[in-house]
């Protein structure tokens, strides 16, 4: 019976290391389910769901030479994974304001507080080095549609953010 | 009357242009009737094309009513021109860009970012060989655009953009 870990890989970017990972992943045996890789800060990053036979040493050591040879920083945990239910986003919030410290903290504690399930996030710092501008992107799920959010997103925007909600329709064809 | 089965992906008669239809005789009717049961069935399906049941015609059925006149406050912009029976559809004019998500029969558990013109004009045969011309907008574009790429032996998936090229499009547009 086959294992899933969920590994995850940080260091300074440099060409060649998706395809140095899967690879010796391949070798060993190892599948990939779903993966996330994100450069953040000139950082490489990337979180890869690997399913296989062995325990997560065994895991460590086919990833071992990559990860030495290329200077990354490797961490595995044995995860319960389930594929093929996706749940499907139904609202998408998009936040941009004047950086400053706690930003994230605002915007997610008043949606969550409002019922939001947030299903993907991405933020970049924008702008220039003197004037940051902090930029939010947030697919989520919230029971009863976007209204359901209108008074967080008000409050939001009497805190200096400019947010807004625009309902995510799937169309199916 | 019949559910037809709804060919996935991989199967390659999806990628098969399909042909035009020349004879507009009852087995057509009767192809537009199964289309629009299938379609039905379908989860919350907005739109079907003929290659979807392993049909090389170029047959297509749209209707977004069911989306448009849910009781959301908020529904999609879209235009609204009923249940569309579209034949050898030509879109004859493209206005705008917009970004949607997007689903299809053919390719479950997955949806996707695709750009797609927000403004069409349309023309088509219905099943009793009589032109029609439709503009459309919004919605109910996309969802024409969606079943004439099928005609034309694409997916959505052909089409999806990264999460990432998203946000920069939403952030910074």
């Amino acid at each position: 019976m086959s294992n899933w870990y969920m590994v995850t890989v940080v260091g300074h970017d440099q060409p060649g290391i998706v395809a140095g990972l899967s690879r010796v992943l391949s070798e060993g045996g190892w599948g990939l389910g779903e993966s996330s890789m994100a450069r953040l800060g000139g950082n490489f990053t990337i979180m890869m769901m690997v399913r296989g036979e062995g325990s997560a040493s065994d895991l460590a050591q086919v990833i071992d030479p990559v990860g030495t040879s290329m200077g990354l920083h490797v961490h595995i945990d044995r995860i319960q994974a389930e594929l093929h239910q996706h749940p499907e986003p139904n609202v998408q919030i998009r936040v941009y304001g004047a950086d400053r410290t706690g930003i994230v903290a605002d915007v997610t504690g008043d949606l969550a507080g409002a019922g939001l399930t947030i299903l993907d996030l991405n933020s970049e710092v924008s702008g220039t080095g003197d004037s940051p501008v902090y930029v939010i992107v947030i697919d989520g799920f919230v029971e009863n549609g976007a209204d359901a959010l209108d008074s967080a997103v008000q409050l939001l925007n009497k805190k200096g953010l400019k947010v807004d909600v625009e309902p995510i329709d799937i169309l199916v064809g | 009357m019949a559910v037809l089965e709804i060919l996935t992906y991989p199967d390659t008669r999806l990628s098969d242009p399909a042909l035009p239809v020349t004879d507009f005789n009852r087995s057509l009717v009767q192809l537009v009737v199964d289309l629009q049961e299938t379609m039905l069935v379908g989860p919350g399906a907005v739109g079907i094309a003929a290659p979807q049941v392993g049909v090389a015609q170029r047959v297509a059925i749209v209707d977004v009513s069911p989306v448009l006149e849910g009781d959301r406050n908020r529904k999609p912009k879209s235009s609204r021109n009923g249940r569309l029976v579209l034949i050898n559809p030509e879109i004859v004019e493209r206005d705008g860009e917009v970004t949607g998500r997007e689903g299809c029969l053919s390719v479950p558990d997955y949806t996707g970012n695709v750009l797609r013109a927000d403004a069409i004009r349309v023309q088509a045969s219905n099943e009793l060989g009589e032109s029609r011309e439709y503009h459309c907008h919004g919605f109910e574009s996309r969802a024409i655009q969606h079943e004439i790429d099928h005609l034309d032996g694409k997916l959505f998936l052909d089409r999806v953009m990264s999460p990432r090229e998203l946000f920069r499009r939403k952030a910074y547009k």
